[in-house]
């Protein structure tokens, strides 16, 4: 059964149904029992599920997250919750140095199945340190799945794959998707995330966007444009950002010629940079009809201003004039 | 140098001196059959270390190894008191704690020569143990990260409504990591069996703990967080088992997290089988001659001879028998193969399936 929901109530649900299902699921971190951290995404868990399972924490990141990690090895499917990205720094120890490599320290006898729920939070002139979107960080990491849902369906499907996989995960959803709808069906949990792969959520023959989480909204938008103006864009939803899948980019570049990356991340060693490495080592030379191009954050801290916040982020005016120029050679 | 505003005080007083507490064991009335068996595993360890030393100045051990000669008691008096299904996590100076679990010989010397049949496949060395079905759960050299994943699986088995316990294990250097204060609070808020065990043998890896701390005894960072805690001659397994057995059963009991601070010494530097004797400030060759008169293998055979529990032939024999069951494992292990190259990938990820 199909049924239209928000982004967030996708993130919701997937807590709800995890949470039922499966007893070794609990959820830890820094304002669960608040919509003022969470927003809509686990209103009144902590009243079904009770507090005991739906733990909120005293105002330590590392610990926080360790402990999660070492309830893991030892059978959990922890979630823990971080409100804002910036301040999962402060606990990331137990990520990359910890959970990423259990299970390849010991040769495989052990493993840490934690997931880390990480929100971008941004604009509103939150300014540098309430803004951050640092998941190419961590796709960097070996050992570490890094999911970026960008539609309801992928909110409320990766963090159940992610939760019931036995690697560990980090989940990483965005405030600007919020309120965002989208189709869900039935939910099925059987899902390996070695069988995610990028989705192809607009098919065009013109140009390729390639996107991960909100930056896949601005492509879309941008492919309606570009469709009036009579350019044909394939918008392309990465999904799970490390491991990469570059074969769906690769093949569409093949038929298109050209490739816009979307990040909303910066641009050095960053997502947007990856996407261009996978497409030039995989596309042959003869098939590119223009240079590819990145569109990501300016190359400075995220700054409070509202007149220089709308010039920092990109937007989908940007993605559609860099699409048309690489087009139309203009 | 010390700062003049840095006053170090010593809470420790006689136990952070190697003056005292260096006459035979009071053996408090524990069963002497048990502490034979502790004299053995003590043995053990000891062989294990001076072995493994030997190997690294060979050059044929080439992981860096962290010897605990000298801390063998910590480990033995604690784990007396642990089960299989308990959890326990540990740092860089770890072949004791895994040792005295019961844990693979054979596998752990593996290990430390990086073999395929090692406890982590030759994919860990010296620093990335385990061995779950004797309850250890892994050791890692990130100074204090395991703390924190001892308190998970507290937080584990309080959930899942058994008596196990988590334990750390970690050094007083790991005391001044930040991470710490955190665990000890949540443990505290959280209300979980975790037992900390802080060795706290004076140095980290390169500095006195006079230039790093303003009073010796570690304890009082349990002390400012209201955790339950005790600190004890780390070089008297009598002392340090009926520390942990207090601490230990209230934990298991439901009485939230303990902490256990043992006062030791290493006789090796921080790495390696070398004295280090140009280390921090204090530590010359007499100080460290005065703690090999604080022998906690030592203390306890002459207490079990004068009591008269076993005689010097038969300890010779015992720890001629714990040699050669060194010697056995490392011949074992010589003989192994390095990983294959081709598995080079292998268990990178948990899950099954291949990534496109």
């Amino acid at each position: 059964m199909s049924t239209e929901i928000e982004y967030a109530e996708g993130v919701r649900q997937a807590f709800d149904w995890l949470m039922s299902n499966d007893d070794k699921v609990f959820a830890i971190g820094q304002g669960l029992w608040s919509p003022w951290y969470v927003g809509a995404t686990m209103t009144d868990l902590d009243k079904k599920f009770g507090k005991g399972r739906v733990i909120d924490t005293p105002v330590s990141e590392l610990a926080t997250t360790a402990v999660a990690v070492g309830a893991a090895i030892q059978g959990y499917r922890p979630i823990v919750i971080h409100p804002r990205m910036d301040f999962m720094i402060l606990g990331t120890d137990p990520i990359v140095n910890q959970a990423a490599k259990w299970s390849y320290l010991f040769g495989g006898r052990s493993s840490a199945p934690v997931t880390i729920r990480s929100i971008v939070n941004r604009g509103g002139e939150q300014g540098a340190q309430h803004s951050q979107a640092l998941h190419s960080w961590y796709a960097h990491i070996p050992g570490l799945r890094v999911l970026m849902p960008a539609t309801a369906a992928d909110a409320r499907d990766l963090l159940i794959w992610g939760t019931l996989s036995e690697d560990p995960v980090l989940y990483i959803d965005d405030r600007w998707l919020y309120q965002e709808t989208g189709v869900v069906g039935d939910i099925d949990p059987e899902r390996p995330l070695s069988s995610v792969l990028p989705n192809v959520l607009r098919e065009g023959d013109a140009v390729t966007l390639v996107a991960a989480s909100w930056p896949v909204k601005l492509a879309r938008e941008a492919a309606e444009i570009l469709a009036d103006e009579g350019i044909a864009a394939e918008v392309i939803d990465l999904r799970q950002i490390n491991p990469i899948n570059h074969s769906v980019t690769v093949a569409s570049v093949a038929k298109t010629g050209r490739l816009v990356a979307i990040d909303g991340s910066w641009a050095n060693c960053g997502l947007s940079a990856e996407i261009l490495a996978g497409a030039v080592e995989g596309v042959s030379p003869s098939a590119w009809k223009a240079q590819p191009a990145r569109i990501t954050l300016a190359n400075a801290p995220a700054p409070a201003a509202r007149s220089l916040e709308a010039a920092y982020y990109p937007d989908v005016e940007r993605v559609v004039a860099t699409a048309r120029r690489m087009v139309r050679g203009q | 140098m010390l700062s003049q505003e840095f006053n170090h005080t010593s809470s420790l007083n006689g136990l952070a001196d190697p003056g005292y507490f260096n006459a035979p064991l009071q053996l408090r009335g524990q069963s002497h059959a048990q502490l034979i068996a502790d004299l053995g595993m003590m043995m053990r360890i000891r062989t294990v270390e001076n072995r493994v030393g030997d190997l690294a100045r060979e050059g044929i051990v080439k992981t860096p190894v962290h010897l605990a000669i000298g801390q063998e008691a910590v480990a033995v008096g604690i784990s007396r008191y642990l089960k299989s299904s308990d959890a326990v996590f540990s740092g860089h100076r770890s072949h004791a704690h895994y040792l005295s679990l019961e844990a693979d010989l054979d596998g752990l010397i593996a290990e430390i020569l990086c073999r395929e049949t090692g406890v982590s496949s030759g994919r860990g060395g010296s620093m990335h143990l385990i061995n779950r079905e004797s309850g250890f759960a892994g050791s890692v050299p990130l100074v204090g990260a395991t703390i924190p994943l001892g308190v998970g699986a507290a937080l584990a088995a309080k959930m899942d409504g058994t008596d196990g316990v988590g334990v750390c294990y970690f050094g007083d250097g790991a005391c001044e990591e930040g991470v710490l204060h955190e665990s000890l609070n949540l443990a505290a808020v959280l209300h979980v069996p975790a037992l900390f065990v802080v060795e706290n043998n004076l140095y980290s890896s390169h500095l006195d703990i006079a230039l790093r701390q303003p009073d010796d005894r570690t304890a009082r960072y349990a002390d400012a967080h209201g955790v339950r805690n005790l600190t004890v001659d780390g070089n008297d397994v009598c002392a340090v088992a009926e520390a942990a057995e207090t601490l230990i059963s209230a934990a298991r009991a439901g009485g939230g997290p303990g902490f256990l601070e043992a006062v030791t010494y290493r006789w090796c530097g921080h790495v390696g089988p070398d004295a280090n004797i140009d280390v921090g400030v204090r530590r010359s060759a007499v100080e460290v001659a005065g703690w090999k008169e604080r022998d906690p293998v030592g203390r306890l055979a002459k207490a079990l001879v004068d009591a008269g529990a076993i005689t010097q032939a038969e300890i010779a024999a015992l720890e001629q028998e714990q040699a050669e069951m060194v010697e056995k494992a490392i011949a074992t292990a010589l003989k192994a193969d390095f990983p294959d190259p081709a598995t080079l990938l292998d268990h990178v990820y948990a899950s099954e399936g291949t990534d496109q």
